[in-house]
């Protein structure tokens, strides 16, 4: 593993599946237990270097570096110094000043995580940046399409929606390809970015012509400010091209499963009756989420403190 | 004062004496002997006539934390210019006769280069409507060239006017072309790797969109017209177009957009974020063929100091602009002279006549000939160099070419006759 996750376009097969299988570990020595506690990282620090609102992200983050026996620090951009101005860079001097091990680090601006790489010396891990990337995110999916399907090679993945903004899609794209998966990105050409013939996908613009041939079908939300910007025309039009409800599910192969990064828009992306059927994985992500990046924590961490 | 230069290859010819005396060239030839006069050996270094920019930030009024007159005028010099145009995006902006004279003055002051104030295009450079762009053309510092450079004059009719109105002084509109609605946000060129990175695109278009109108707009009011920093292979296939149609239309490249691709990007380190932005190697290689058949006119460097803390950030929060004056001529070396693009005779006419014909500039990028004025430098080409921002005159140290090495030092300077740069170092 390296120091830092920074991007889910630079993991290997070797170190994305060692996170699949770490987490698996974590997963079955909890399994049963009282305490869901390990003692790994005791006496280490990770902070929560937040400048996005993200409280389930973060929450994730936070219940992982615990039940690993972490201190954790929680720093949100608002009400602390960066409101007064404070640039990155300082912030994170001051931060490994006081001691931090890793920092955990959300950020509206894509590849913040990369340059805070630079000037600090310990790991840093990408909670999300920009309309880059959200690795942890990639690697939670793809371990509930491994808990569920048994399988990543060959599996045939829809991912729906706003790709052009999804920094979810973008990880996703990278991590599946790596594993062996494929990707098709459904979406209108709007919410494309140029470019995309270049990644490791098929592209379509016709959500009831993949649907049938999906194992996973991973929806996008799509946020509000969209709409005013002429990407679609209204949300009603949206819903009806690329919008996952009962009629849609109703073609889906009977093993295929549906997926969701949360926080769900329904009626929107997804119908209520999608997102709490038996094939929804959207629960599921969320307790994932804390075993993988428990398994993300431990391997840029592991071992004694240096 | 008296100068004897001996043995410079005149555009590369064969080595020649030129004597300097009362700020003009007083004779050029072979073994000249002239009792006192300081001599400086020449012996193989190209003379080219001293340097014009076009476009050059040098931060005073406002920002002299990133830059000053002074220290842009001695990043000049050190760079073989003995003429830049100061771009008009100051704080206040450069859009009275007030402050385009204030800079005239601080140039002068300074006396390194000749400092040749850009007058803005409109009041604020907020594209609403016409700066006095008479009185800044009739103050002391003579405006020629009017240009809302950071910001494109987008409407369309407001354009027409400005185009129309400065020919009653020879003057030229200097066009920033971004089509504003199509680049907001916009982070780097709009591609494969921008999808990637995940940094909002500025599509080529945005730029050819503009040039291709603003072509229209010149010739059908029969005015001239100037394309700041062009950067895609499309805007050079209008430029083409527009010039075989006998359009008034002139237009200039930077050293970064000749050199440098969007692959910096990916390091996303902002020392590489620059608006238009750095694009593929296609348009690179269409720039450096633009400029080598002369469609593009003139390199002028969008010198663009920055202060530390506006690019050590993240790199949507950094300024954009980088750092062009010093390695100006190293980089025309790289990309043009070396491959065998462009000859000596060609670089004294792409960064020096053409640009203060355009500029209207009178006494630079003349012939280093009897009675011209004695503005020119001499160039070791064989010289390399690693650059090193901290070894920069500039103030600031966002250099896109840090740590890469480079073709070329500029040996001297000589400002109507006086060196402004000998021995590579800085008179002043």
């Amino acid at each position: 593993m390296k120091r830092h996750l920074l991007e889910a376009a630079d993991l290997d097969r070797a170190d994305a599946t060692l996170v699949l299988d770490t987490a698996a570990q974590i997963d079955s020595a909890l399994a049963g237990r009282e305490v869901k506690k390990l003692p790994t990282l005791r006496g280490r620090t990770v902070v929560n270097l937040f400048y996005e609102d993200s409280t389930r992200t973060r929450i994730s983050f936070e219940l992982a570096a615990k039940r690993l026996s972490a201190d954790v620090i929680n720093f949100s951009a608002k009400g602390s110094s960066v409101s007064k101005g404070e640039s990155l860079k300082d912030t994170a001097l001051t931060l490994e000043a006081m001691g931090s091990d890793a920092i955990v680090v959300r950020h509206p601006s894509s590849g913040a995580p990369h340059r805070l790489a630079g000037w600090v010396r310990g790991s840093v891990v990408n909670a999300g940046d920009g309309t880059h990337e959200h690795p942890t995110q990639a690697l939670l999916d793809a371990y509930t399409i491994r808990r569920r399907l048994g399988r990543l090679d060959g599996v045939r993945v829809a991912v729906v929606g706003d790709v052009l903004h999804s920094r979810v899609a973008r990880s996703n794209v990278w991590l599946l390809s790596t594993l062996g998966a494929e990707v098709t990105l459904v979406a209108p050409p709007t919410l494309l970015p140029v470019g995309v013939g270049s990644w490791p996908v098929q592209v379509s613009y016709d959500l009831d012509a993949v649907l049938p041939k999906a194992d996973a079908v991973m929806m996008l939300r799509v946020q509000a400010e969209r709409m005013n910007a002429s990407f679609f025309p209204s949300a009603r039009e949206y819903s009806r091209r690329y919008g996952l409800d009962a009629r849609r599910m109703g073609v889906l192969s009977d093993d295929a499963i549906v997926m969701h990064p949360g926080p769900m828009n329904r009626g929107m992306e997804i119908a209520a009756d999608v997102a709490d059927s038996v094939r929804s994985t959207i629960v599921e992500q969320v307790a994932n989420g804390v075993s993988v990046r428990m398994a993300v924590l431990y391997l840029l961490l592991g071992g004694a403190p240096s | 004062m008296t100068t004897l230069i001996k043995g410079a290859r005149v555009l590369g010819g064969d080595p020649t004496d030129l004597l300097l005396r009362d700020g003009r060239i007083a004779a050029v030839g072979e073994r000249l002997s002239v009792p006192g006069a300081t001599v400086v050996d020449a012996d193989g270094l190209v003379a080219l006539p001293g340097l014009v920019d076009l476009h050059t930030h040098l931060r005073e009024p406002g920002r002299e934390d990133a830059e000053t007159v002074e220290t842009g005028s001695r990043a000049a010099a050190l760079g073989g210019f003995t003429a830049v145009h100061a771009m008009a995006n100051t704080d206040p902006v450069a859009d009275t006769a007030g402050v385009v004279e204030q800079v005239w003055r601080l140039g002068r002051q300074a006396g390194l280069v000749d400092v040749v104030p850009v007058g803005a295009v409109t009041v604020g450079l907020r594209g609403e409507r016409l700066a006095e762009l008479g009185a800044m053309a009739d103050s002391a510092a003579r405006v020629r060239v009017f240009s809302d450079d950071g910001h494109c004059v987008a409407d369309p009719a407001l354009m027409r006017r400005a185009l129309e109105y400065v020919k009653a002084f020879d003057g030229v509109v200097a066009q920033h072309a971004e089509e504003p609605r199509l680049t907001a946000g916009a982070q780097m060129n709009e591609g494969d790797l921008s999808a990637r990175l995940g940094l909002t695109g500025w599509p080529a278009a945005a730029e050819e969109a503009v040039i291709a109108r603003d072509v229209l707009l010149a010739e059908h009011v029969g005015a001239r017209l100037h394309v700041c920093h062009v950067s895609t292979a499309g805007s050079v296939e209008i430029l083409r177009w527009a010039k075989s149609r006998g359009v008034q239309v002139t237009a200039e490249v930077t050293p970064h957009h000749l050199l440098l691709t969007e692959s910096a990007a990916a390091s996303y380190d902002p020392v590489f974020k620059v608006n238009p932005p750095l694009r593929t190697d296609a348009d690179v290689q269409a720039l450096r063929a633009g400029l080598a058949d002369g469609t593009i006119d003139a390199v002028a460097t969008d010198h663009a100091p920055h202060a530390v803390e506006d690019k050590e950030s993240e790199w949507a929060q950094a300024r954009p602009g980088m750092l062009g004056l010093e390695q100006a001529l190293s980089v025309v070396l790289e990309t043009l002279v070396e491959p065998g693009l462009l000859d000596w005779a060609g670089v004294a006419d792409r960064m020096s006549v053409r640009p203060a014909a355009i500029g209207r500039l009178d006494g630079h990028g003349r012939p280093l000939a009897p009675g011209e004025p004695a503005n020119l430098l001499l160039l070791d080409p064989a010289a390399r160099a690693v650059v090193d921002p901290a070894a920069l005159a500039s103030r600031s140290r966002n250099s896109p070419y840090a740590g890469r090495e480079l073709p070329g030092r500029v040996v001297a300077t000589f400002l109507r006759g006086t060196a402004t740069v000998l021995d590579g170092e800085a008179q002043k």
